[in-house]
């Protein structure tokens, strides 16, 4: 058994070590949980520093002589380091994308399953409950929630997560209608297992792998989405380096010459959110060979 | 079943979808906030006076249900509140910004969808050679990009390094508004021949309708190359070539048009999530419509405009997706009607 296993795994890594861009990917998302992580030691200055050095204010970074020393992408309309900042706002937007998708991956495994599961009116009950979930532009729908439980991070992060478990439980129900009908779960069933076993023991832990793959994508539109919350004043409050925040603080600059404020933390929310489209490709090719584009 | 049975069913179908969406928007106005009164009164700033007033108005005080029926029977009356950002009644503000907000979508569809599906049939005719890639490479940074920074970044290198198209609005400052027929401003300045709206309208659309559109480009993009790819491995691809037909009539007659279905479907649901991605892009491009409307009334506390919006965008997106159904079953003969 536990050889079987393991050649299955090695394949698996062999087939992902043969998709370029998924490692390029992955190599991104390590890249980025390392500096999360270790923020403190890599930033080189203090990101959100008190009182702010005003007359640090909007220098240039490397590519100009009227930049500060040590301050390699240049300072904001505050003089803080942007460098800096996008460093410790990597720490925000991993977290966010994560719990956000935690969050919808709880409901939507809660909701897919009950509704695979059990079928029958549950089934319809809850899948029509989720097309008018569908209704509602994505974004649209966790601006007005968050617009009415009120702006924060914290409030952001469980409005995406709302948002995006409709999704979640649809690709779940897809999953378990499609193991309810295998062998292993009938022979349960025919010795008796109770209902709760089944599902814990038996079909949650064999349908994960599309949650795993369209939960990495989902992370990705998760960290658009809280940027945009973030953009639009409902995320990340000040002074928070988030990188939605940090664009939206500096948008007026853009048109006076300062374009390096606003462009370094799009940049930084483009390679986070990159990095994950690529690996959730990557592995959706990998563990489902029959969508392979 | 007939083709106008089909239609009358989807239609009538279409009734408990819009009863479940007031109801969503039901929760999240009245059952969700901690009191809804002082939402609606834009915030726990307002006057007791005020906060009073509009629980009276809205019934807080009765029972759920009753609340939700009083609800529903202000929306069947096309009555949205107040806005209180704009002292004039939500539907009144929402009908004069629309025309701009959907002068804006349509254009962005007529620049991404014919940009997509071109792209997408490049890349999968020269399967990996540069040109895919290129275009590959377009299409994963268009959904990885986030719109806003995608704005900001044209409006700098195009409207202020690089003066050559305009940084905001709808009309070069000076310039009076084309007679109002439509609201369109490319359409009111044919239909009334003038020719310094129309060229003003046109360039001022370029840098918007791109941004919100280069998203849904991307998309088609991928889309198209994808249904493109694996419809030339299909066998009646294969026969056509057998029976020695040029490659571009292969392309062109047999794998393009089986490869478009599934894009259209998708174009037709990528206008709904256009309108979201408005709110954005208008903020950004001080566009005068329904989304820059919607984004100064999350930010100024304005409840019932935030609620009408969405209730708007809702309904539109629901109509949209009846549209692109209907139209498919008409495109597609395979299929089945109804079917369940």
């Amino acid at each position: 058994m536990i050889r079987e296993r393991e050649t299955k795994t090695q394949e698996l890594i062999r087939r992902f070590k043969y998709n370029k861009s998924a490692v390029f990917g992955l190599i991104l998302i390590l890249f980025l949980v390392f500096i999360a992580i270790f923020a403190d030691f890599i930033a080189p200055n203090d990101p959100t520093p008190s009182p702010p050095e005003l007359e640090n204010s909007l220098k240039p970074g490397f590519w100009s002589n009227e930049g500060l020393e040590g301050y390699p992408l240049g300072t904001d309309m505050l003089g803080r380091c942007i460098l800096s900042r996008i460093i410790f706002g990597a720490r925000i937007s991993l977290t966010v994308g994560f719990i956000a998708v935690g969050i919808a991956s709880i409901l939507g495994i809660i909701i897919g399953v009950t509704a695979g599961y059990f079928g029958k009116w549950i089934d319809s009950l809850l899948m029509r409950i989720v097309d008018i979930i569908f209704s509602f532009p994505a974004l649209l729908l966790a601006i007005v929630i968050v617009a009415t439980i009120g702006q924060g991070l914290d409030k952001a992060m469980i409005a995406i997560g709302i948002v995006y478990s409709p999704q979640m439980a649809r690709i779940m129900r897809g999953s378990v209608l499609y193991i309810k009908e295998m062998e292993y779960i009938e022979a349960q069933k025919a010795i008796g297992s109770k209902n709760l076993r089944i599902i814990f023991r038996h079909v949650i832990p064999n349908s994960l792998a599309p949650v795993i793959v369209y939960g990495t994508l989902m992370m990705a539109s998760a960290i658009l989405d809280a940027a945009a919350l973030g953009f639009l004043g409902l995320g990340a409050q000040p002074p928070t380096p988030e990188w939605g925040a940090m664009l939206s603080e500096s948008r007026l600059y853009i048109v006076s010459g300062a374009w390096w404020a606003a462009t370094f933390p799009g940049i930084a929310i483009i390679l986070a959110v990159l990095g994950l489209n690529l690996l959730g490709d990557g592995l959706r090719d990998i563990l489902d060979p029959r969508l392979k584009t | 079943m007939k083709t106008w049975e089909y239609i009358v069913r989807r239609l009538l179908l279409l009734i408990p979808v819009l009863i479940g969406v007031t109801i969503i928007t039901f929760v999240i106005s009245h059952v969700i906030p901690a009191d809804p009164a002082i939402a609606f009164a834009g915030g726990p700033k307002a006057q007791p006076e005020t906060i009073e007033r509009i629980r009276e108005e809205l019934h807080l005080n009765e029972p759920l249900l009753v609340q939700y029926f009083y609800y529903l029977n202000d929306l069947l009356h096309l009555n949205f509140g107040k806005s209180y950002l704009e002292s004039r009644p939500v539907l009144e503000s929402i009908t004069q910004y629309f025309p701009a907000t959907f002068e804006l979508t349509i254009f962005a569809m007529l620049i991404s969808v014919p940009l997509g599906i071109l792209g997408g049939i490049i890349s999968a005719i020269r399967r990996n050679k540069l040109s895919d890639h290129i275009t590959r490479i377009i299409a994963i940074l268009g959904y990885s990009m986030p719109i806003f920074w995608l704005a900001l970044m044209l409006q700098y290198l195009l409207a202020y390094q690089f003066p050559i198209l305009p940084l905001e609005g709808r009309l070069s400052i000076g310039l009076i508004a084309p007679q109002s027929i439509t609201g369109l401003y490319v359409i009111d300045s044919i239909l009334t021949g003038n020719i310094n709206t129309l060229s003003a309208s046109l360039y001022h659309l370029i840098l918007p309708s791109f941004t919100l559109g280069f998203a849904t480009m991307a998309l088609l993009l991928r889309m198209t190359r994808s249904s493109m790819l694996e419809v030339m491995g299909m066998d009646y691809v294969r026969t056509a070539r057998a029976k020695g037909l040029s490659e571009r009539v292969v392309i062109m007659k047999h794998a393009l048009r089986n490869a478009l279905i599934p894009t259209i479907t998708v174009s037709g649901l990528q206008f709904g999530a256009l309108l979201g991605g408005a709110v954005l892009t208008e903020s950004i491009f001080n566009w005068p419509g329904m989304g820059r409307f919607a984004a100064n009334a999350v930010m100024g506390l304005d409840f019932n405009s935030v609620m009408g919006f969405t209730i708007i965008v809702a309904i539109i997106y629901v109509i949209a997706n009846l549209i692109v159904d209907l139209l498919y079953a008409v495109i597609d003969p395979r299929v089945k009607l109804g079917g369940e």
